[in-house]
């Protein structure tokens, strides 16, 4: 399982205080993870990058919306599988159930 | 919108054997930093799963007791936390790898939710700047995101289907929350522009300037011309939530009607031409017999 965290970091859409609780507390969790600037970035420059994370088995990403997240994906010509992907919303729901569903 | 080409320099916050353990601060903090300076972070631990490597620069960042050999096949750098700041070790390194370096920008264009899209080609039609386009199967596709005017979600308001996302946008479903039957009835009742317009965007356009030159002729009255106008620009920038500098870039009706008269005398000058050359080859067919 392959933990993936977006930063968003080109816009303020995402609750401060969410994405740094949950950032903090991956960080202090002893759990590997891969950590992004900005998905939509990485879309819009179709960033191979994102095929690395897309393949290779289950991942759960935290982001924002999973329908915005998908297709993101797919413009950038990477889509993502549709089993074992889970995405966490940051902009709707709280640090407390996005750590815990990322690290269970 | 603005983008930059380039791999990323990707940065590995390492605490395994070889370097001592960060405090769990320092280790935050370093993430976080690198993180809002647009730096792409991996901290992989013993056992666990993370993203591949590939062909991207590394910088491998901790509090290393030595440096440990180069990944052969890879360009790997590493960089002790105990000399400097992780910023500044990560600038340093991607000027050295030639990375892509970052400017502030909001990447904003229309991402494409192809579970709903229907084709209908509205929004390629509707965008003024050309960020859509049709690939080899004649399907709609985002072909110049550059183009798209950062702020604008216009066309997916007129999508009737809701399929364009601009997941930056503040309010859903063009976010990308999940669409709801209200939102589709909503959408369909204001978006429909040509209905709205009856059918014929520049006609209305060319309709609408030639009323007001009747009205405005008997008044004479530009402050007033000039009000309506700004109402109507007002109006539709709260109908479909388009910015000012949008707005500005629309073409008038009379830059409109101004291009269509340029294109009708270059026709005729064709025709002419054509004309003239085949009466030539009719008088010398007759000269001839």
């Amino acid at each position: 399982m392959k933990i993936l965290y977006c930063n968003c970091t080109y816009a303020k859409v995402v609750p401060l205080e969410v994405k740094k609780d949950v950032l903090r507390r991956l960080s202090d969790s002893g759990q590997a993870f891969d950590a992004v600037a900005d998905l939509c970035d990485m879309s819009a420059r179709k960033d191979p990058a994102l095929n690395k994370i897309a393949s290779g088995g289950c991942t759960k990403i935290a982001a924002c919306y999973p329908r915005a997240v998908k297709w993101l994906f797919h413009a950038a010509g990477t889509p993502v599988p549709d089993e074992g992907i889970k995405v966490l919303n940051m902009r709707e729901d709280s640090a407390d159930n996005i750590v815990r569903e990322l690290l269970t | 919108m603005t983008r930059t080409e380039g791999k990323n320099l990707r940065v590995v916050l390492y605490e395994g054997p070889g370097s001592t353990r960060l405090e769990d601060d320092e280790r935050f903090q370093t993430l976080s930093t690198l993180l809002d300076n647009g730096f792409e972070v991996t901290r992989p631990v013993a056992g666990q799963e993370v993203a591949p490597a590939d062909d991207a620069p590394v910088l491998v960042l901790g509090l290393l007791d030595k440096h440990p050999p180069a990944t052969p096949g890879q360009e790997v750098h590493f960089r002790s936390l105990s000399d400097g700041d992780p910023l500044g070790a990560a600038r340093e390194v991607r000027e050295t790898t030639g990375a892509r370096k970052l400017e502030a920008w909001k990447p904003w264009f229309p991402v494409i939710d192809f579970d709903r899209c229907t084709n209908c080609m509205q929004c390629l039609t509707f965008c003024l700047f050309d960020v859509y386009g049709v690939d080899k199967q004649q399907q709609i596709t985002v072909q110049n995101e550059d183009n798209c005017k950062t702020d604008c979600p216009a066309c997916s308001r007129v999508c009737p289907e809701v399929a364009i996302l601009f997941p930056k946008y503040g309010k859903g479903p063009i976010n990308g929350d999940i669409v709801k039957e209200e939102d589709i009835q909503r959408e369909a009742m204001k978006v429909d522009i040509s209905t709205l317009l009856g059918g014929d965007l520049y006609g209305a356009l060319r309709t609408r300037q030639r009323d007001a030159r009747k009205r405005f002729s008997t008044e004479r009255d530009e402050s007033k011309a000039l009000l309506e106008r700004k109402r109507c620009l007002s109006k539709l920038k709260k109908d479909l939530d388009i910015p000012d500098e949008v707005l500005m870039t629309l073409p008038t009706a009379e830059d409109i009607e101004e291009r269509t008269a340029r294109a009708r005398a270059k026709l005729e000058k064709r025709q002419a031409k054509s004309q003239t050359v085949r009466d030539k080859q009719a008088t010398t067919t007759d000269w001839g017999i």
